[in-house]
């Protein structure tokens, strides 16, 4: 029962990856060349909700489905990692013209050669487990 | 219902995502999809080489199914909601796609260039896509997270260290799209 509603979940937020075009290449571009709104659009109109679901749980103390408590931990403080990993991670976003989530959406949609993106998370994911210990933090 | 078919417009496709996040949070769980590519990693060996990949992979299970279902939402937005059809760009982005070589700029989902079935035959686009995505794999986890981690949940939950992570995210992109994609295309 659990299994489903994590793969209705998945399934939704997939048509919204897709039907939004938030997956495709071409929109990615065309944000970071500042030429349209609908990227700009949908990650802050996300975001202005995102914020106001996030302090209603915390102020309500809204429980989960189950009635556990809903823990949204803090991220640890830094600036190297997240910066240097950022810009990293930006270089791909914009070369690949795809992020974890629309790399797997574009698969099922049928554009197979994203698999050589995945191939290529993969490994990156595995270069940085092995270089970890090496890299500023 | 023609609405089905066309494109989600932004502010409808924005909160949808906030609802995936809400959702996720309401069965317990955080919205986070590069964690996959870690726990894929795992699962296909990669404990054995060293510790960042040791830990219970099955307990991802559950993002695990999140992310066949985003495969599976790939393939019926496709089939059943005429999805994949040419994002409408601004027309002098589509100008600028084709002077770069692009001429399928303005009239496909992806780049024919770089995702039709002839780029299987061309070492510069197995290159790119491979590079591409071994960057996101590892600024990702570099960064600990991606979109969904950071820009999304991180930010919802006014993180510091999500900002950073979204600077750089666009830092990033911008020498990518303005500094590099002349050098390469």
């Amino acid at each position: 029962m659990k299994s489903t509603v994590y793969l209705v979940i998945g399934i939704f937020f997939g048509i919204v990856m897709l039907k939004s075009e938030a997956a495709s290449w071409f929109r990615i571009y065309e944000m970071f060349q500042f030429k349209a709104f609908h990227m700009y659009g949908i990650i802050g109109s996300a975001l202005v909700l995102g914020i106001i679901f996030i302090q209603l749980i915390k102020r309500y103390q809204v429980k989960t489905f189950n009635g556990e408590q809903i823990i949204i931990s803090d991220k640890s403080k830094s600036i190297y990692r997240y910066l240097i990993g950022g810009i990293i991670f930006g270089l791909g976003w914009a070369l690949a013209g795809a992020c974890p989530g629309p790399m797997f959406t574009l698969l099922g949609a049928g554009f197979f050669p994203i698999i050589l993106v995945i191939i290529g998370a993969l490994l990156g994911t595995w270069c940085y487990g092995l270089l970890k210990n090496k890299l500023p933090h | 219902m023609d609405l089905i078919n066309q494109p989600l417009p932004w502010y409808i496709a924005g909160p949808l995502i906030s609802l995936t996040m809400l959702l996720l949070l309401l069965v317990g769980k955080n919205f986070g999809m590069s964690s996959n590519l870690r726990t894929m990693c795992t699962a296909l060996g990669a404990n054995k080489t060293c510790d960042f990949f040791c830990f219970d992979w099955k307990g991802q299970r559950w993002n695990l199914l999140v992310m066949l279902g985003a495969v599976i939402g790939g393939f019926i937005a496709v089939q059943y909601l005429s999805g994949g059809k040419a994002p409408e760009i601004n027309t002098e982005v589509i100008d600028t796609l084709k002077s770069l070589g692009f001429e399928s700029a303005g009239s496909s989902y992806l780049p024919l260039e770089l995702f039709g079935p002839a780029v299987f035959s061309s070492t510069k686009g197995i290159f790119i896509l491979l590079i591409g995505g071994f960057l996101v794999g590892f600024g990702a986890r570099y960064a600990g997270g991606c979109t969904s981690g950071h820009a999304i949940s991180g930010l919802s939950n006014l993180q510091l260290p999500s900002l950073i992570a979204v600077i750089g995210f666009f830092i990033g992109g911008l020498v990518m799209v303005h500094l590099i994609f002349p050098l390469i295309f």
